[in-house]
């Protein structure tokens, strides 16, 4: 196995009943990463529940209260690796009321699984996953069409399916769209070719993950640095040392490099690239590394280092799409929230709900533009103080904020910057 | 040139930066440091973090008292090199003074009563973080956890109803009394951990390494002989190469038939494993639920 592997982040969403605990249940077991004592424990419990063969489901299925109900509630992380690559799978639930999670795992991936039943075709559900994996920008969808067993593996079943998603994806804004039929029961597509799909010419769910290209995920162009902690070591050895803790959000930074310091517009070089392992000649994203400046500028946490003829948006008003997440309170027009983006944090007052958007159908609702939990809305904002972003399809990272209640500090939103 | 960082730098920039947001977010952070591997990772990185600066935060060991003695010798030497001050909540002390009562018969374990004196010291030491070296690979209930873990003021979780975490974004905010459990390895895997250590070429105890010890075999796991287990009669000694995959409780932590003595040989081992590292701990055991209400409870 190798040590320079790749990670790919991926997220899972489906209905209720779709088999997607089936199908991750089926990726690790048939990519060899289901130890024998999970094994067991899984066989025992299908048995005891009198279960005909061994439920790869049980697998996903954590918390007591979501074994209780058959169902997923909350996101849940799984990791398996080939020679290939490493996955991280952000596992998260169908229901709408669950909307949130799928945003969360949503909001990391790299690539977006969405499961659709052959014998229902494209229902609400997809509509919602497909629209959320298209507003967090996941740069790569792959809509697996499950259970073909149960339309004895129809291509024409297939492709009217493969056509009814194509013409409602033509609204959204995904790059990457890429259909594979499985059967996550008994493993068809899913990491062995079938031989009952002789006329599907495509890789299978696992060639697919292994090999889609990702290395142009991240922003190299825009170079970013929220200065997140200030090293100050306060020993003899190191006595003049301030060093400008942080992880890189885009871009380039080069030892030589002149720079530009947010908020205060001075401009310097970057003297050094400081790391344990030793100087370093330049950092790119998603390297944590220490930088050190030329002149004595004092920076702290929230400020930020940028080139300086390629500057973020400085302002104190910005727009954003927000998924509401507060289960007791709606988002409140005129309302004053605690507002976190990179390392920088400030209150904000709600302006406006310019509409909130329908997550089935993509109409913009101008009537009713209250926005409880799991909705999404347009949204205006103004801040206490100035934040340096870019629009969240430059930049995941300085493109995103979320909203915290002063009252009960529960994260209650999440806005990708437009 | 190519911009791309192998997965093992990913997990170690997430980790870092995760450790570096806890030192700016609260005022007293601590790292809890149980001897076992994934917790000389975590002192690691904190040392990476913060260079060259000291590590900003002090260590917490929760001693149940029952531990192999490589791991206090490994424990003390590299407190002393970190230059950082060391904390030991004891649960032999809060057995004495009668705070927790201690379990009896041959399958008692101390791994319960931790969770009292681990909440005892955080309040004792105005502690708002205490950071884990729990890895959502471990075990199912763990999965869920998040890399912010909020704990109300009886240091209770509350897997329902967990922040939603995007981004790089950490959410904090607490009430006064209330304080946060951070997992800043959530995302590696035991092998990856291997990996890295081998990679960084770290030190660890000769515990790990295969060795030969006197054991005995109880309900399918080898368990070493120690004064602090009480065997049956039938459960016969025999000598046997062996390693810890964790290091936890003695009474508890279950040894593995092995001949890896170095860190190349433990990775293939690992690697081509098919029983979780968890499946030697007796604590786990208990029921299918067990990690679960204990966390809930307040445990690591």
């Amino acid at each position: 196995m190798s040590m320079n592997q790749e990670l790919l982040r991926f997220t899972t969403a489906g209905s209720v009943d779709d088999g997607k605990s089936t199908l991750i249940g089926r990726l690790l077991y048939d990519s060899k990463s289901i130890f024998e004592d999970q094994y067991d424990l899984i066989k025992d419990v299908s048995e005891r529940r009198g279960e005909e063969g061994v439920n790869l489901a049980l697998l996903t299925d954590g918390l007591k209260s979501e074994r209780e109900q058959g169902i997923t509630i909350d996101v849940a992380y799984r990791y398996f690796a080939t020679p290939k690559r490493k996955f991280i799978i952000a596992d998260t639930p169908g229901h709408i009321q669950y909307t949130r999670n799928m945003v969360t795992g949503a909001s990391t991936a790299n690539v977006a699984l969405v499961l659709i039943d052959a014998r229902h075709g494209v229902v609400e559900q997809t509509r919602r996953h497909a629209i959320i994996a298209s507003l967090l920008q996941i740069p790569h969808l792959v809509v697996c069409i499950n259970k073909m067993d149960l339309v004895d593996f129809s291509e024409e079943r297939y492709n009217e399916i493969q056509k009814d998603f194509e013409q409602f994806a033509a609204k959204l804004d995904v790059k990457d769209v890429h259909f594979i039929p499985i059967s996550a029961l008994l493993g068809d597509n899913v990491v062995n070719r079938s031989k009952n799909t002789g006329w599907y010419e495509g890789p299978t769910l696992m060639y697919y993950l292994e090999n889609v290209h990702i290395a142009s995920d991240d922003n190299l162009i825009d170079a970013r640095f929220p200065v997140q902690y200030v090293i100050r070591p306060y020993n003899d050895e190191y006595h003049d040392y301030r060093g400008y803790a942080g992880t890189v959000a885009g871009g380039l930074f080069k030892k030589g490099d002149e720079v530009m310091l947010l908020p205060s517009g001075f401009t310097t070089k970057i003297a050094k690239i400081d790391s344990f392992d030793g100087e370093l000649n330049e950092a790119f994203p998603p390297q944590s590394v220490t930088l050190l400046i030329e002149d004595d500028y004092d920076l702290s946490r929230g400020d930020m280092i940028v080139r300086v003829n390629n500057q973020p948006n400085i302002s104190q008003d910005i727009e954003v799409m927000m998924c509401w997440f507060d289960t007791s309170k709606p988002l409140r027009e005129r309302g004053k929230y605690t507002i976190r983006h990179t390392t920088q944090e400030a209150r904000c007052i709600i302006k406006e709900v310019r509409y909130k958007l329908d997550i089935n159908s993509l109409h913009r609702n101008l009537e009713d533009r209250t926005l409880k939990m799991n909705d999404i809305g347009r949204v205006v904002i103004r801040t206490t103080k100035p934040l340096f972003t870019d629009a969240y399809r430059q930049n995941r990272i300085t493109g995103s904020i979320i909203l915290v209640d002063e009252g009960s500090n529960n994260t209650v939103a999440a806005g990708m910057i437009i | 040139m190519n911009y791309n960082l192998s997965y093992l730098r990913e997990l170690e920039a997430e980790s870092i930066f995760i450790l570096r947001e806890v030192a700016a977010q609260f005022e007293r952070p601590v790292l809890l440091f149980s001897g076992g591997k994934d917790s000389i990772l975590m002192t690691h990185l904190a040392r990476k973090a913060f260079y060259p600066a000291k590590i900003p935060f002090p260590l917490l060991h929760i001693d149940t008292g029952h531990n192999f003695d490589e791991t206090i010798a490994y424990r003390d030497a590299l407190v002393k090199e970190l230059g950082v001050k060391l904390t030991v909540g004891s649960v032999q002390e809060a057995i004495d003074s009668g705070m927790v009562t201690e379990e009896k018969g041959y399958n008692a374990s101390r791994n319960g009563l931790q969770t009292a004196v681990l909440l005892d010291e955080l309040e004792k030491g105005k502690f708002d973080a205490a950071m884990g070296g729990a890895r959502r690979d471990e075990e199912k209930a763990r999965a869920k956890e998040r890399f912010f873990s909020h704990r109300d003021e009886f240091g209770q979780w509350d897997p329902k109803n967990q922040r939603p975490e995007l981004w790089s974004l950490y959410n904090g905010k607490k009430q006064f009394g209330e304080h946060f459990r951070i997992f800043p390895i959530s995302n590696w895997t035991e092998l990856d951990v291997w990996q890295y250590l081998a990679m960084e070429k770290v030190e660890l105890p000769s515990l790990y390494y295969a060795h030969r010890r006197n054991v005995f075999r109880r309900d399918g796991m080898l368990l070493a002989e120690s004064e602090h287990i009480q065997r049956k009669p039938e459960e016969k000694l025999f000598e046997t190469m062996i390693r810890c995959r964790t290091i936890g409780d003695i009474t508890c932590t279950g040894v593995w038939e092995s001949e890896a003595d170095d860190l190349d040989k433990i990775i293939q081992e690992v690697a081509t494993t098919r029983m979780t590292e968890r499946g030697g701990r007796a604590d786990d055991k208990r029921s299918e639920t067990a990690m679960e209400d204990r966390k809930i409870k307040g445990y690591f």
